[in-house]
């Protein structure tokens, strides 16, 4: 049997969710001789892989470089899953968006810092005006909300993916959960 | 503004032997009312579920979220179940998928209105709006979210305002208005840009008007008003009292 391929990644978010991914503890041993993961902050591959079968974005859009990985992964995946709640609605990673850029930027690099005052400019994504949930940018197939979602709603959309199916989400987790 | 204005009256179920008895039908179930009852609670006597928001027993009605509409089937119209009077022969669906659809476009939009951040809320876990998402079965926001900028008030001793969580139902009002006789809360502007102010739009601590009873905060569906220095754990709210305080009012016990 062909091993699904699976990508993962995390835009703006706190990788609690790839953390959550990971506390599903041995049944990953199970998962892991039916999956392939070909692209992943967990694994090595360094390039966004042709032919993915299933990708899990965490975090918001907030960058970029966010949008251009987003809309690479979208086109490259048969479903794409909004894991969390940085994903779904913005959470946390949106709570910026109702101050502007340049202010949250001088609070962190001027204001609040003590030393030397330098914003970065050099090798970092611009930001967005807004960081935006995933949907806002590319077609989602599934979203499983929680802030993280609980490893064992993870797990159940991923052996029910495994299985052909979309599941339903509606009560495995929610906002906040 | 005066909530109570040209609205049913507050005890919409209350006896009245000289009252017309209605027949109708929810969902194609025979059902019975007095004039002057609403559809939600006669709904409720039947224990048929409609969903609600701004709607709490022991306030007057307000009619103002409209999660609990509910579809006539002879028209076609949805109408609010809370401040909407059944006529003789009514047919009302509770559930149609008109309804469900409507209720879940309502709830996203009042979601996109605020900055909700359900993670970081006060009311995680014990809020009445997240409990509705659940409830319909919402997976996402499709609207747009609005991202206004809205400075919470912190100047009350006891308690806090997030007008980032409130969404305009106006229990606090209300209760303020009705139950307490403080009347420190209202409402400033109009539509989308509405907010909850107290009393001449200053800081609650600054409020002359403010007995500091927390009704208020026990009424409130969600996050926007809490008990200061309570956990997200602690800050459940106790709703219990308005209908033993109405109940003792109307019977003059008090
Ligand atoms: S008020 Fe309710 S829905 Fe809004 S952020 Fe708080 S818990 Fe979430
Ligand atoms: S604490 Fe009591 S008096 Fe003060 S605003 Fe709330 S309901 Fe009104
Ligand atoms: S502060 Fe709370 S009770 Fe008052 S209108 Fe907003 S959500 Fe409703
Ligand atoms: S509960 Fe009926 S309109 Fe809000």
């Amino acid at each position: 049997m062909n091993k699904v391929r699976i990508a993962t990644t995390w835009l703006d978010g706190c990788s609690g969710c790839h953390m959550s991914f990971l506390d599903i503890d041995q049944r990953l041993a199970d998962l892991a001789d039916k999956i392939e993961i070909v692209y992943s902050p967990l694994v090595d591959a360094l390039k966004i892989p042709d032919g993915i079968d299933v990708t899990f974005v965490e975090g918001a859009v907030s960058s970029e470089d966010d949008v251009r990985k987003v809309r690479l992964l979208r086109e490259r995946s048969k479903l794409l899953i909004a894991l969390g709640d940085c994903a779904v609605t913005g959470n946390v990673s949106a709570m910026r968006n109702s101050f502007g850029v340049q202010e949250v930027l001088d609070r962190v690099y001027n204001e609040e810092t003590a030393g030397e005052k330098v914003m970065p400019t050099v090798g970092v994504p611009r930001l967005k005006t807004h960081a935006c949930p995933v949907h806002s940018y590319v077609n989602v197939d599934a979203f499983l909300p929680g802030c993280p979602p609980p490893s064992d709603a993870i797990y159940y959309l991923i052996s029910e993916l495994l299985e052909g199916r979309i599941p339903d989400m509606v009560g495995k987790s929610r906002f906040g959960a | 503004m005066n909530p109570s204005a040209n609205l049913p009256p507050r005890q919409a179920t209350v006896n009245d032997a000289l009252s017309r008895i209605l027949t109708f039908k929810i969902n194609d179930r025979d059902v019975s009312a007095r004039d002057g009852e609403t559809i939600l609670s006669v709904a409720s006597r039947y224990n048929i579920k409609i969903p609600t928001l701004c709607h709490l027993d022991g306030l007057s009605p307000y009619g103002g979220c409209r999660i609990c509409v509910v579809e006539l089937k002879q028209s076609g119209k949805l109408v609010p179940a809370c401040i909407t009077c059944p006529q003789e022969g009514a047919e009302i669906l509770t559930h149609s998928q008109r309804v469900v659809e409507s209720r879940k476009k309502i709830l996203e939009l009042i979601f996109s209105e605020r900055n909700h951040v359900c993670a970081v809320c006060v009311s995680n876990g014990h809020c009445e709006l997240q409990q509705l998402a659940t409830d319909l079965g919402l997976t996402h926001i499709h609207y747009a979210y609005r991202y206004p900028h809205l400075a919470v008030d912190a100047s009350h001793h006891r308690f806090v305002l997030d007008p980032n969580r409130c969404v305009l139902c106006l229990r606090c009002v209300r209760v303020c208005a009705e139950i307490e006789g403080a009347h420190t809360w209202d409402v400033m502007g109009r539509g989308i840009s509405s907010q909850i102010i107290a009393d001449l739009n200053q800081p609650w601590g600054s409020s002359p008007t403010c007995t500091s009873c927390g009704k208020c905060v026990q009424v409130c569906p969600t996050g926007a008003l809490s008990e200061k220095g309570k956990s997200v754990a602690e800050m459940v709210k106790n709703q219990e009292f308005l209908p033993y305080l109405q109940e003792m009012r109307d019977k003059k016990h008090y």
